[in-house]
């Protein structure tokens, strides 16, 4: 296809995407580079006719606007906003690593730092989430190819609600089955005898039951497209090795699961690319104060009274560091086999 | 998997243990639905009974309350006190617009990445792969500041080029994969013939494209739909679509005693979804899979 009509076909879509994805990276990296202004102060005498004088401090809003008309991104930080208290916290991590009681401490210190509490969510949610995920999507897929067809049509149609449901949707209605009034919240408390038990309370609870949703919303994908993958195991090859007296487990291990291996790395990949930005369920269950993630973090600074551009920008940036991390295997894997193909 | 192994016999505990299973799953995926629905009809104190869940069943505070088992009163305050059909009205201009546009650019785009092998078509899919993988509320905080700038904050048109513009990376990868399983040789006949690319487009790949185009269209609804970061933060109050609206009703609701208004909200929202699923569950199924056989 000649250049001109190849760029003549894609150049909505291109400019599409350069401008409200290529552009918007650029301007969170600049955002995160300035802080807001600090307020305007000014000394203010006021005085009364018998109460004689008082200084007041006050802020100047009109200065205040007007600065903030010059210069909407705030004031130049550098890379401040990147090391402070709320993002890398370096000056805090030094003093916690030079002055500490054990390992245990130094752990406990930094979960306490904000951005490390995010970060900790949101990759345990990434890697706890992912593989129980997939394993459970493999199983209901085994299970359903060996049903009666009657069955397989509703079966997957209940399959998929989990994932085709909007998240803060599905995770509202999980919350309000455990919460301690719901089902299975006040059922788990006649259980344990245990009239305080509450999935909100405990940090580790609410962990347990955003895992819990993550596993039962990102299993359905996993199912289906496992189950597709076993519609093409060579039968050929599973008749001989049931020959060659391989029991029904031997050729789950030795012939499906070779066989979906390709299959299992395309859907690590979404998964971990849709986990890193786990967001919706902390908003759904209230579970702010127990984890918090990346994605939420930015949220929070931009939807205060003040809204932070410099803070959210930095987790921005760090964020999309880390997507590009999480990336980088798959992203070097593509080139090679580009590379291949072209030679 | 051949007729052979299917139909081969399995010993009647591992039949057991796949039923029980397979029970076991329907259950957890459709339980929540079904009992929120079902209790989406009742009073608070029955949907959240403190006393027994056995109230939310037979309705005890709802018949005392309201003289019969079942109520509407929650979508009644939903939809009519706290305005939500303003919210569904603005979904559907969103999802709608946002499916039509980015189909739209996406089919163009796909179509020309699918059959130039140029080393920059190849680039472009990466630079899409890499956008995909971006969160994104990331984006969003570099929208606001420009936005607000501009004065263009807080309107449908915004949300709507927005959410397209995310969705492109998605939408450009599955249908350069579907327009790859078009014979090259299809529309290149048509130009032997004497068409130009762009009517070879026209007259022979587009009579063919639509199951795929479907199949990414539902994608695209979907994504529209299920938004919460975007919209929420890019939507003033009057413009909020119903994702956002149900969000920013629990913390009034809450406080106000009608959290039965949240959950009359949360099951109008899923009733469009159960829908598509209903009559398009075999798209779903195909796309799902078209990305992870081909890609």
């Amino acid at each position: 296809m000649p250049h001109k009509t190849f760029f003549a076909f894609i150049l909505p879509s291109l400019i599409a995407m350069v401008l409200f994805i290529a552009l918007p990276i650029v301007s969170v990296v600049v955002q995160s580079l300035h802080v807001e202004h600090p307020r305007v102060l000014v000394e203010v005498e006021n005085c009364q006719p018998f109460g004689g004088c008082t200084k007041e401090v006050r802020v100047d809003t009109a200065a205040m606007q007007q600065l903030e008309q010059e210069q909407p991104m705030g004031q130049f930080n550098g890379l401040g906003t990147y090391l402070n208290r709320g993002h890398l916290a370096v000056n805090e991590i030094g003093a916690i690593l030079s002055s500490n009681a054990g390992f245990g401490d130094v752990v406990s210190r930094i979960y306490n730092l904000p951005f490390y509490k995010a970060l900790s969510f949101t990759l345990v949610f990434c890697f706890v989430v992912t593989p129980l995920a997939m394993a459970l999507g493999f199983v209901i897929a085994l299970a359903v190819n060996a049903v009666p067809k009657a069955i397989k049509g509703p079966v997957i149609f209940f399959s998929l609600l989990p994932m085709i449901i909007t998240p803060l949707v599905g995770s509202l209605i999980l919350y309000w089955m455990i919460q301690s009034n719901g089902i299975i919240g006040a059922s788990l408390q006649n259980l344990f005898n245990d009239p305080t038990l509450s999935l909100r309370a405990s940090p580790v609870l609410t962990w347990a039951s955003l895992l819990f949703y993550g596993v039962w919303s990102n299993a359905p994908f996993s199912f289906v497209v496992f189950y597709a993958g076993l519609q093409t195991v060579p039968g050929d090859t599973l008749e001989s090795a049931m020959i060659d007296g391989a029991s029904r487990w031997e050729r789950i291990r030795y012939v499906i699961i070779p066989h979906l291996m390709p299959l299992a790395t395309f859907v690590a990949l979404v998964q971990l690319m849709d986990n890193f930005r786990v967001f919706e369920p902390i908003v759904g269950f209230s579970a702010e104060a127990n984890a918090t993630s990346l994605s939420w973090m930015i949220f929070n600074d931009l939807s205060g009274d003040a809204q932070l551009f410099g803070s959210a920008g930095a987790t921005s940036v760090l964020t999309i560091i880390g997507v590009i991390i999480l990336l980088t295997p798959v992203l070097i894997r593509t080139w090679r086999e580009f590379n291949h193909k072209v030679v | 998997m051949s007729e052979a192994t299917q139909t081969q016999k399995r010993p009647l505990p591992l039949n057991l243990l796949i039923t029980v299973f397979i029970v076991f799953w329907v259950v957890l995926a459709a339980f929540p639905f079904v009992w929120t629905v079902w209790g989406s009809f009742k009073v608070e104190p029955d949907f959240f009974s403190r006393e027994s869940w056995w109230n939310a069943i037979f309705g005890t505070y709802t018949q005392a309350q309201t003289g019969s088992a079942f109520t509407g009163d929650g979508y009644y305050g939903a939809w009519v006190t706290r305005e939500f059909w303003r919210a569904v009205g603005n979904t559907a201009i969103v999802t709608v617009s946002v499916t039509v546009i980015s189909l739209t650019l996406g089919t163009l785009g796909g179509y020309a990445l699918a059959r130039s092998g140029q080393r920059y078509a190849f680039w472009i899919l990466i630079a899409a792969l890499v956008f995909r993988a971006m969160p994104h509320i990331t984006l969003v905080s570099g929208y606001l500041l420009p936005f607000f700038q501009l004065n263009i904050w807080g309107v449908l048109p915004t949300s709507i080029i927005v959410l397209v513009a995310i969705n492109q990376p998605f939408t450009l990868w599955m249908l350069h994969s579907f327009f790859l399983s078009i014979p090259k040789d299809l529309d290149e006949s048509a130009m032997v013939d004497g068409c130009s690319r762009f009517q070879a487009f026209r007259r022979v790949i587009i009579p063919v494209m639509w199951p795929g185009v479907v199949t990414t269209g539902l994608f695209s609804f979907l994504l529209a739909y299920n938004d919460f970061a975007t919209t929420s933060m890019l939507l003033s109050a009057d413009n909020q679509t119903m994702v956002p609206k149900i969000s920013s009703f629990l913390g009034s609701v809450q406080e106000a005693g009608n959290v039965m208004y949240a959950v009359a909200a949360v099951v109008s929202a899923t009733v469009p979804l159960f829908i598509l699923v209903l009559f398009f569950q075999r798209q779903i199924v195909s796309g799902l899979t078209a990305g992870a056989v081909k890609g």
